[in-house]
């Protein structure tokens, strides 16, 4: 097995692309079913083209207890033995690689369409495709008494479009299937072809409702392989932000959920209260979801002593509303019996299958980047990790309800001093031939931007793994078992991004 | 249940007054841009967004902006700034193309369309292909403080139930066909609002093969909203100006007419 110590990656660190042991496809497979076996965890697994018929197969694996990062690479043709029957966790991964690159992972056992598009990071000798975007062969369920519900892509509500196939018999759900992709822009290739201005406006636009995540994780990318230094200053800001970024919608999610089960108070204040965090970070980036603000080497605007102290002062009154109305919808016990033991996530699946963030720790699985990874301000101020054990639709309401508070406090305790610092550093030109991941703990989990350049410095490959690409399997494995009419309660539970896992 | 009622108490009243004032916006706020012109001739651009207009001088495609810091300052058509206004929305497409700044703003329906979705309207919403932002806001709008509801305005659950459509999203590769049969299944008469720089003109997604333009030509639209995404205000104002729900604003040409539904013939 490849120990990566000598490889020393962390969240942010660039290392040489020649660093990263490059061995036989079993030396790579065998590498990354050995450290998940460890306790690691596969970060991101993807393809880049490599010469005229070969593609490279990257993987990047995370310890997060010891907060290290690993990689491995090989060289693959239009062929290769898949590794999800011996690592479940890639699986999502393996389809993305066959539907990107054109090579063909023999023997997964799931091999669909991912987001239905013709490969866009295939050599120029391959096939032209080894998966047909307009062929899904849906899983069904035969049976009398078994019925099938299609919902989507147009869903009832003011929302994204995915497509969810049930089995069900009666109203209890036997399985269900989601397909998605129908949000898909292509924004990875413009990450690789546009120009820096225009592309981080892309990546402030891969999740609408995450902006700043995703901003803060592009530039963590490009800051690293540019040996740009953010001040003190910028990073706090860029704290400040996320977490306001997570408390709207922790806020929202936390109305939502009322709605959802009809209890309407907690509904229309937590949905106002949202509106002051997204009103707070229009304050400071003229923008409601923050656009505009992070950008290489920083942040485009500061926040002057009396924005510091104003925006303090909202977000005293904040939590000062936000405690009772907290307190009446999870303490209402017809809201508990909605909410407890529907849509049950094990801590087994999250662990074999790579869930992260919320999902996980409702579930007692404990990982967040900003302790697990620390970076920027993360490193000096530490946020205690919100856990539950039930893994329901309650553990994960409970869990964006910790998440509230701890972010609140953060935010009172950064906002009184923010360290000294220019708003802005130079950030040049990207050196050649690294690599680099960036992780930030986006407010739904781990966000991941793999960088790589070749050896002009230009952009070889830039991945983009969020939170929701490892989660949407959570929903799947979530739903048997439970009522049909309960779909909704757990997907808004979930909340994952539509746009976020198909880019 | 009395700590529902204490509750209640005290959230208190939080609905804003708009169209009656209620409408402050934080000094950084980057609304409608102005550019001033130099005077030359210049290439189109994307950053800011600039094209040619017939008589071969810069037009600013105001629906193509995606209102970030970096489409301000100098530029070789001119000088781009944003003003703090929040008022953009539009009755036509070409409205939206100016040479200083100006436009003009969407104009009411009349006849027909004015008596059937004047005070009572129903709109299903449609994402095609988007980030997810614009979806956001026009959630907001259903919230206690802008609360579309007391205007008679409300999404629904089914293009059957609606009157009109509201498009977010470039209109990529894998919504084409859900948004066209979406839109069928809409009987006329009918409205269609484009909501989002994506829906405008393709967004910061412009160029990219899995991307659209946005809304197709195949879809006549009848208010067009800019923004990335456009502020809650943004749609508010944009959507009663259409129902006539607000006055002709004073300090912009006037279109004379107001606006005729697309579907009222025979659909």
């Amino acid at each position: 097995m490849i120990r990566f110590d000598a490889l020393a990656m962390r969240n942010r660190r660039a290392v040489p692309l020649g660093d990263i042991p490059d061995g036989s496809i079993d030396d790579f497979s065998q590498t990354v079913v050995d450290s998940v076996a460890a306790g690691w965890r596969v970060a991101a697994m993807f393809g880049a083209p490599a010469g005229n018929e070969h593609t490279h197969l990257i993987a990047i694996v995370a310890d997060d207890h010891a907060g290290r990062l690993g990689a491995v690479t090989t060289l693959v043709g239009a062929r290769y033995p898949a590794l999800t029957p011996h690592c479940p966790q890639v699986h999502a991964f393996e389809r993305e690689i066959a539907e990107q690159c054109g090579v063909t992972p023999e023997g997964h056992p799931w091999l669909k369409p991912l987001r239905r598009h013709l490969p866009d990071h295939a050599p120029p000798g391959a096939a032209s495709f080894v998966l047909d975007p307009n062929e899904y062969p849906f899983f069904r369920i035969d049976g009398e008494e078994v019925h099938e519900v299609a919902v989507g892509p147009v869903h009832a509500g003011i929302i994204e479009p995915g497509h969810f196939r049930f089995q069900a018999h009666g109203e209890e759900v036997l399985h269900l299937e989601i397909m998605l992709g129908y949000q898909h822009r292509g924004v990875e290739r413009l990450l690789e072809t546009a120009e820096r201005t225009r592309a981080v406006l892309v990546a402030e636009s891969i999740a609408g409702d995450t902006v700043i995540g995703h901003a803060s994780a592009f530039c963590g990318a490009v800051e690293a392989v540019a040996r740009s230094r953010k001040s003190p200053r910028a990073q706090t800001i860029r704290g400040i932000t996320l977490e306001l970024e997570r408390l709207a919608n922790h806020i929202g999610d936390l109305g939502a959920l009322g709605g959802d089960i009809a209890f309407q108070p907690a509904a229309a204040y937590f949905g106002r209260m949202r509106g002051e965090c997204l009103n707070m970070l229009m304050t400071v980036a003229g923008n409601r979801y923050g656009r505009g603000l992070v950008r290489p080497g920083g942040v485009n605007f500061d926040i002057s002593a009396a924005m510091s102290a104003e925006l303090r002062g909202r977000i005293e009154r904040l939590r000062d509303e936000l405690e009772p109305v907290a307190t009446l919808m999870l303490g209402n016990g017809s809201v508990q019996a909605r909410l407890e033991g529907v849509g049950v996530v094990t801590p087994e699946q999250c662990v074999e299958l790579g869930f992260v963030g919320m999902v996980a720790r409702a579930s007692g699985v404990a990982r967040d980047v900003r302790v697990d990874h620390p970076y920027g301000v993360y490193r000096f101020t530490h946020i205690p990790m919100a856990t539950s054990s039930a893994g329901d639709v309650y553990a994960r309401t409970l869990v964006r309800w910790h998440e509230v508070r701890r972010s609140l406090e953060f935010l009172l305790d950064q906002l009184t001093t923010i360290p000294r610092g220019e708003v802005r550093s130079p950030c040049e030109a990207l050196r050649p031939s690294e690599i680099v991941v960036a992780l930030e703990e986006g407010w739904r989990g781990e966000i991941a931007h793999v960088l790589l350049t070749d050896n002009d410095g230009m952009v070889r490959r830039h991945k983009v793994v969020d939170p929701s690409f490892h989660n949407w399997t959570a929903l799947a494995l979530a739903m048997p078992g439970n009522q049909i009419s309960d779909f909704p309660l757990c997907n808004k539970s979930f909340n994952l991004s539509y746009a976020g896992h198909d880019l | 249940m009395f700590d529902i009622f204490r509750t209640r108490l005290r959230q208190g009243h939080r609905t804003s007054s708009f169209p009656q004032g209620g409408a402050e916006l934080p000094e950084r706020y980057r609304g409608l841009p102005a550019l001033v012109r130099n005077g030359q001739a210049s290439p189109p651009s994307a950053v800011p967004p600039i094209t040619t207009g017939a008589d071969g001088s810069p037009l600013l495609d105001v629906g193509a902006c995606l209102f970030s810091p970096e489409e301000a300052g100098s530029s070789p058509a001119g000088t781009v700034s944003f003003s703090g206004d929040y008022r953009m929305a539009t009755s036509t497409r070409t409205s939206l193309l100016t040479s200083t700044g100006e436009i003009e703003l969407a104009t009411a329906l009349a006849g027909q369309s004015r008596r059937l979705f004047g005070r009572s309207l129903r709109l299903r919403s449609v994402v095609a292909g988007s980030c997810g932002g614009c979806e956001a806001e026009l959630v907001a709008l259903g919230n206690v403080v802008f609360d579309l509801s007391r205007f008679g305005v409300q999404f629904v659950a089914s293009p059957r139930h609606a009157d009109g459509l509201v498009i977010t999203g470039t209109v990529n590769r894998n919504m084409g066909a859900a948004l066209e049969r979406t839109y069928e299944a809409t009987l006329a008469p009918r409205l269609v609002i484009a909501v989002g720089a994506c829906a405008l003109a393709g967004g910061p997604f412009r160029g990219s093969h899995q991307a659209g333009d946005g809304v197709p030509d195949s879809i006549p639209v009848d208010l067009w909203v800019p923004g990335c995404p456009p502020h809650p205000l943004t749609l508010l104002d944009g959507i009663l100006r259409l129902l006539g729900r607000l006055p002709t604003s004073a300090n912009r040409r006037s279109a004379g007419q107001a606006t005729a539904i697309a579907d009222t013939e025979a659909g």
